[in-house]
């Protein structure tokens, strides 16, 4: 990112939400509140967020996003870029989802199938969406929010999601400003 | 010690410093270049500039040590996981904020010539004259006409693509091949040349990329890659590494020294010159003297004022070139963080191929061609536009297969500007040194004490209404304007506290930079800009310093210094 393309997140962020945007330029302060939450990773959870994230970016004609890996990109990010407080609010929000699954389908989240993955992420998806438009501005942001903020952000920017769903030049070596498009052509990766 | 004496040392390695030992050398000097940091070399010290974005473990986003570590830098877009080792570890390198000033440095051979954001305008008698009309400050020394033919000069080695536009406020130059603008930019563009009938005219941005090959200085063109502030493989944009250092070498004339922090200039009353430099060894904490006939202070703005702040004699307690008592006062920057944006209608079987590392500008239109203003001076934007990609707003899209379909597609086209505002020159602006607070080296460090007054804060009113009002007029819908956080210093274009001007007597420096306390030392970084522009200062500094090391080197010549 330079100056020209952190003066399009700001305005980008201006008009709504942005994958990934809070990594970038919130700036948070380190917190000093101490919590009690566990705030470590196990394996299990990395496959629960692999999970998590491949019902938001599932296999279609590409990979998804557990074949990018973006339950371990999710773990790297919350332990070393999230600040304490909104490392409780995902590891809680972990559970939260899970409990939701459990009240809806009476089952965890690992046991139900995709459909009702997806049926109970759009849920809280809606859920993040109204909490996040009615939240004053001070106050944490929805867990959902986080996860498919990583998500999409982990998945877009991975080898697979970059060079698959999108289009990846690493050297495009010329600039042409006007060239046609179709829909359906994929959109550069950066 | 004879190995310690020099023709010339030059302080600093940055763009003005890179120019001075070019040019030093290239003249016959034998030049000692000396850099408070670590050296980069071209090409293999750019360590991250061939990775792929997934071989960033936080895919180039800051870590909570980062924002420890960095207190100042992580105020703004710098402070990132791609090009850390490129910035000044802040808690290392302390400086007081007696008002708040981000001060976003870099500490490296070639300085911030590595990461600058390569735009490249010549000023006009617009700026050259405005202190001397509006009975602001102190006249500038020198006009247009003095420093044209530098321009020209810097040009043809830089390499600065652009078009020619026949305005007066931003004179043409030795343009390469200009980059092309985007479907939407054209429009935009044309739309805004019919609406204010020429009076606003949005360009290309004219920038330090090469889009043709520079055989002579093997550099190759602009790949598209828009990864400049990683440092080019391709030698694509000027950067001391990539062009100047080179020259200066190829001379066998110049040595270089890293990790070298010049504590003061050695001042002999008697000759009324500088007889050369003290150097503090940042890795072993040893002290040097190297002895020159001339020396170029390029330790960029504030470090160069320090430098002479530092320097203090008997003589000189304020420190060398302090007589006026200008020396550290009227410090300028670019206020920015203020601007608008929207989304463009139509042009969806329209994109762009490559990732052009430049954008469009919009020369300044304010208290120009009988338009008056309750303030002084004005303001240029820079921006762009371009379609949204994946890490576009998706409020209305859930989760699964249609947000994946969706988001491996362009989204709207979005066009946005971003002022660049000038700052007056204030005295009570002002740089001192602070008794009370050492850095790790035991030297003082920097106070600051700078911020916008009257003037910036009712220009910055018209950059938002000027900003969303043209794009109205552009056809460009869901326009939103924004006045942000625009902290002095956040420009990144620090410039005075060493002005030049005609009279000693209010003035550090002379019409060549010299300062006037000491005949033999030149300073022609970004302390010496007696006003700021609105426009991108770097091209300035090269010429300016070329122009200087002409004059200093017929001086040394004619027995004068």
């Amino acid at each position: 990112m330079n100056r020209r393309d952190a003066l399009s997140r700001v305005a980008l962020i201006l008009g709504g939400t942005v994958a990934g945007a809070h990594v970038f330029l919130e700036g948070c302060q380190p917190g000093d509140k101490k919590t009690s939450a566990a705030t470590t990773f196990t394996e299990k959870d990395t496959a629960y967020l692999d999970e998590i994230a491949d019902t938001i970016i599932p296999t279609t004609d590409t990979p998804g996003a557990k074949a990018a890996g973006v339950g371990a990109f999710m773990t790297v990010m919350v332990n070393d870029c999230y600040d304490e407080n909104d490392q409780k609010i995902f590891h809680e929000g972990m559970k939260l989802l899970n409990d939701a699954g459990k009240k809806k389908f009476g089952k965890s989240f690992m046991e139900i199938d995709p459909s009702a993955r997806k049926e109970l992420l759009t849920e809280i998806d809606k859920e993040a969406k109204e909490y996040m438009a009615n939240k004053k501005q001070d106050e944490p942001r929805h867990y959902f929010r986080m996860m498919k903020e990583l998500t999409l952000l982990g998945y877009f920017t991975s080898e697979i999601g970059a060079t698959q769903a999108l289009r990846y030049m690493a050297v495009p070596g010329k600039y042409e400003g006007c060239i046609p498009y179709k829909k359906g052509d994929r959109a550069w990766a950066t | 010690m004879p190995e310690n004496i020099y023709d010339a040392i030059v302080i600093g390695s940055g763009i003005s410093g890179g120019w001075a030992a070019k040019e030093l050398t290239e003249k016959g000097l034998k030049v000692l270049m000396l850099e408070r940091g670590r050296n980069i070399e071209h090409i293999k010290g750019y360590v991250n500039a061939n990775k792929n974005p997934w071989e960033f473990p936080h895919r180039g986003g800051r870590t909570q040590q980062m924002i420890k570590d960095y207190p100042v830098l992580k105020r703004d877009y710098p402070l990132n996981e791609t090009n850390l080792d490129y910035w000044v570890k802040d808690s290392e390198c302390p400086y007081t904020e007696i008002k708040r000033f981000d001060w976003f440095r870099g500490y490296q051979v070639g300085g911030r010539s590595l990461t600058w954001g390569r735009q490249s305008y010549r000023w006009s008698d617009l700026d050259y004259e405005a202190n001397a009309k509006e009975g602001i400050a102190t006249d500038w020394p020198i006009r247009y006409k003095d420093i044209a033919p530098w321009y020209d000069y810097v040009e043809r080695f830089a390499g600065i693509s652009g078009s020619k536009e026949g305005l007066p406020q931003l004179p043409d130059g030795q343009f390469l091949p200009p980059m092309e603008m985007t479907c939407v930019e054209k429009d935009v563009a044309a739309r805004i040349e019919k609406q204010y009938t020429g009076k606003r005219r949005m360009i290309i941005g004219r920038t330090a990329n090469i889009t043709v090959p520079y055989e002579k200085q093997g550099r190759q063109s602009c790949q598209f890659r828009n990864k400049c502030w990683l440092g080019c493989p391709y030698g694509a944009y000027f950067s001391t590494q990539s062009s100047t250092l080179p020259a200066a070498t190829k001379t066998g004339n110049l040595t270089l020294r890293p990790w070298s922090i010049v504590t003061r200039l050695i001042y002999d009353k008697d000759s009324k010159k500088a007889t050369g430099v003290e150097v503090l060894d940042a890795e072993n904490n040893q002290t040097y003297e190297y002895k020159a006939k001339i020396i170029f202070l390029n330790a960029s703005t504030l470090n160069s004022t320090w430098i002479l702040l530092n320097s203090a004699t008997d003589i000189w307690p304020g420190g060398l070139g302090s007589s006026s008592g200008e020396l550290g006062h009227n410090l300028m920057d670019h206020h920015l963080g203020v601007g608008a944006g929207g989304t463009v209608d139509g042009y969806e079987d329209q994109y762009y191929y490559g990732r052009r590392p430049n954008g469009i500008y919009i020369p300044r239109f304010r208290n120009l061609n009988g338009d008056k203003r309750d303030y002084l001076r004005g303001f240029g934007y820079q921006g762009g536009g371009s379609r949204e990609g994946y890490n576009r707003s998706q409020e209305e899209l859930a989760i699964g297969l249609e947000l994946k379909e969706m988001l491996t597609e362009p989204g709207s086209w979005t066009m946005r500007i971003g002022g660049f505002g000038e700052i007056l020159p204030y005295h009570e602006n002002v740089v001192t040194l602070d008794k009370t607070k050492t850095d790790k080296w035991g030297l003082n460090v920097l106070a600051i004490d700078a911020e916008w007054k009257e003037n910036e804060r009712k220009m910055r009113k018209d950059m938002q209404n000027d900003a969303a009002e043209m794009l109205e007029a552009a056809g460009v819908k869901n326009i939103k304007s924004w006045d942000g956080d625009g902290t002095i210093g956040r420009g990144i274009h620090e410039m005075g506290t060493a002005r030049m001007g005609k009279d000693p007597k209010t003035s550090v420096l002379n019409k060549w930079n010299q300062v006037w306390d000491a005949q033999n030392v030149f300073v022609t970084d970004g302390s010496c800009m007696a006003s700021a522009s609105c426009v991108n200062p770097s091209l300035s500094y090269m010429a300016l310093t070329a122009r200087a090391a002409d004059h200093a080197v017929n001086e040394l010549k004619k027995g004068n210094i």
